[in-house]
């Protein structure tokens, strides 16, 4: 049932003035028929059970402005990449990227003009992957779609440093009480041909104070025999709204690895959908999200298991303070053909507060007969026992508690691949520990 | 050193000490053995502060401080330790970076500076060598994966970097094969220094061949029912503590009752 939308048509319009014809007008007219006809998802839709998106659906978002430069961008770098991507406000701007030398036929560029320079190579892929069919916030992208990152690598292409994409949201000051805030509908296209292999950072990022709307999808496609490691680091301000699509599909062989990092967002909802689509598929899904205040971080997961011989491993671990809501619904499906599939997904989280909750809901779906399928959840608190010990050595309360804190979410942190990635996500963590305990002994 | 007085203290509304008296000078190594379920380890955990147990009435001074006023981290920081009988397991925390993280919180305390990577390695080295103590065992997760031997082992070992001016052991030589029962030996026969002091809580005369008590008291049903010097453990293992008169109506209770369940 749709839900007050009466900001969104006239936005919409304005949007298609901003270009991009032909194949892309009637996509994002299609996208934007189906948005309107379904409307927003309510926690009638199953899949939005736990997250009201009320506060979106009734909010009154303008498109972000463009700006040249962007506050913070020196404090989101990663260094020693490939090619670092900056977006701001939902725009590419040259001016803060920069690409390498890449291996030839390599494309990595901005998807408004490479859909401008090569159409048809963009459009082949575009919105194949993510369906917008189903979900309502990919049918919302696809209608504003205008800007993003687009990835191209072909056949035996090895980019061995990282690929960073960071969006960052720099929204204006708010002159009246009424003046809408910005939002942004990034879109990410990521096509890695067979053998090759990349290693791909996605970053949002946004100042706190501002209820500002991300609502971002990649569509990624992983080739036979290719190899892609992905993090999205996920930093917004701590009143933004966040929403985010990521769909994957795994050809014959090919690896994905996925590491989830939800440090931020006052909502954040992050759907990871990942169709292992031959034989040989291994797929990982690493996931760390920790909140406080009355912040809300919502993680969806499928891994559609279609195909023998595919191996999965999940493990998803969340920090709730306060009266921070966490919300995991891993869906695991194995279908008929999918033979000696080996998954295996474990959910923990920890609880700070007794206003904190979780809603944890795994969700196995298993059609064939030979198979090996585990899952284990775990919902609790800091152990006594184990503040006890540490505390008898001399470290204070506070102290120990960050001390088993950051032993919980370790295992997840300790995988994050690159250094200077790994750096920023422990030290953004501990930061948002220190905020959570009180400071005093 | 140490002046328990009158000391009564239980958890979840059951009394378990009933009324504790018990002096340790410094220099001295007292061992307090017993019968299961007589309150030996209560009386440990109680000196370290387990927030579990409440004390009830009684005072325990030690080095002039009201000890029971104080946190578990306070008393850590004041030089209290104490060596658990079951070590807790914390994965994701590497050994050597704990052990650094106390050894410098009670610097801190007594107003030092912190000890940089390659000090802090060079007492390390030397303590397990002390000890005769595997490498391997510090860059493991804090007890994670130990068998009950290295767990034992490595809170001695933790003891010894840590020096504390008292050592209180719960039951550290219960299950030890005879190699790391003279690690427990050696550790606590290093800390023997004028200046310090241990208690060792046993169940066993065996480590009392290795380390030679000055004080033996015998703990029954809450209470120090007998305090003697060290020939004092060698009748009890010759005797047992059949002779106890609290000891029929401990052992009449059923083995598998709550309040046997090894709290000591």
């Amino acid at each position: 049932m749709a839900t007050t939308f009466d900001w969104g048509a006239a936005e919409w319009e304005r949007a298609q003035q901003r270009g991009g014809g032909g194949a892309l007008a009637r996509m994002r007219e299609d996208a934007w028929g189906r948005f309107v006809s379904r409307g927003f998802p309510t926690t009638r839709d199953e899949e939005w059970r736990f997250t009201g998106v009320g506060p979106i659906a009734e909010g009154a978002f303008a498109l972000a402005p463009p700006l040249s430069s962007g506050d913070g961008v020196d404090d989101h770098r990663v260094p020693d990449v490939a090619a670092e991507l900056v977006f701001v406000n939902g725009r590419y701007v040259p001016a803060l990227s920069r690409i390498d030398a890449l291996p030839q036929a390599v494309r990595i560029g901005s998807l408004a003009s490479s859909m401008t320079i090569t159409p048809d190579v963009v459009t082949r892929h575009l919105s194949r992957i993510a369906p917008s069919e189903s979900q309502p916030f990919v049918a919302l992208n696809t209608a504003f779609l205008h800007d993003g990152a687009f990835i191209e690598l072909p056949a035996g292409a090895i980019v061995e440093r990282p690929i960073h994409l960071l969006f960052l949201t720099t929204p204006q000051v708010r002159l009246k009480a009424d003046t809408p805030t910005v939002m942004t509908h990034p879109r990410v296209l990521v096509i890695l041909g067979a053998n090759s292999q990349a290693s791909i950072v996605e970053t949002y990022a946004g100042p706190p104070g501002t209820d500002y709307f991300t609502n971002t999808v990649a569509e990624i496609v992983v080739g036979d025999n290719a190899v892609l490691s992905h993090v999205k680091l996920q930093y917004e301000g701590a009143d933004a709204f966040h929403v985010g699509a990521t769909h994957v599909h795994v050809q014959r062989s090919g690896t994905y690895v996925s590491n989830a990092i939800n440090l931020g967002g006052g909502l954040a909802r992050n759907d990871i959908a990942v169709v292992l689509r031959g034989e040989g598929v291994d797929c990982t899904l690493n996931g760390l999200y920790c909140a406080d205040a009355d912040r809300l971080v919502d993680n969806h997961t499928t891994i559609d298991h279609a195909n023998p011989h595919c191996g999965s491993r999940e493990i998803y671990k969340g920090i709730l303070a306060d009266r921070a809501r966490g919300v995991f619904n891993g869906k695991i499906i194995v279908r008929p053909d999918a033979q000696k599939t080996d998954a295996k997904q474990t959910n923990r989280a920890l609880l700070l507060s007794e206003d904190a909750r979780i809603n944890t809901k795994p969700q196995l779906e298993i059609f064939a007969n030979d198979v090996k399928c585990t899952h284990g959840a775990a919902v609790g608190q800091l152990d006594e026992e184990a503040l006890f010990y540490v505390r008898s050595r001399g470290l204070s309360d506070v102290d120990a508690r960050h001390l088993l804190i950051r032993a919980f979410a370790s295992d997840v942190v300790n995988r994050v691949p690159i250094d200077a990635v790994r750096s920023s996500v422990e030290g953004r963590l501990y930061r948002q520990l220190s905020r959570i305990l009180p400071s005093a002994a | 050193m140490l002046k328990v007085t009158n000391l009564h203290a239980g958890i979840a509304g059951r009394e378990i000490l009933r009324g504790i008296d018990l002096s340790i000078d410094a220099g001295q190594v007292h061992a307090i053995m017993g019968p299961n379920g007589s309150g030996k380890s209560t009386l440990a955990r109680v000196l370290a502060g387990h927030p579990e147990y409440v004390v009830t009435a009684g005072e325990v001074v030690f080095d002039g401080q009201d000890l029971l006023s104080m946190d578990p981290e306070s008393r850590a920081r004041a030089g209290v330790f104490m060596a658990f009988q079951y070590p807790v397991e914390i994965p994701g925390v590497n050994n050597a970076y704990f052990l650094k993280a106390a050894l410098n919180a009670l610097r801190a305390h007594r107003g030092e500076e912190p000890l940089d990577a390659m000090d802090f390695m060079v007492l390390v080295r030397d303590r397990m060598k002390q000890l005769g103590m595997d490498e391997t065992l510090l860059n493991r997760p804090v007890n994670e994966g130990f068998s009950g031997g290295e767990k034992k082992r490595n809170e001695i070992f933790q003891m010894a970097v840590l020096e504390p001016r008292l050592a209180i052991l719960d039951e550290t030589d219960s299950g030890l094969d005879i190699d790391a029962l003279k690690v427990v030996a050696n550790g606590v026969n290093a800390m023997r220094r004028p200046d310090r002091a241990s208690l060792l809580v046993t169940h066993y005369q065996r480590l009392l061949d290795y380390v030679v008590p000055d004080v033996v008291h015998v703990l029954a049903d809450g209470r120090i029912v007998r305090s003697g010097g060290k020939e004092l453990a060698l009748e009890l293992e010759e005797k047992g503590y059949g002779w106890l008169p609290a000891y029929a109506e401990a052992s009449a209770r059923p083995a598998n009752a709550p309040d046997a369940r090894g709290r000591g």
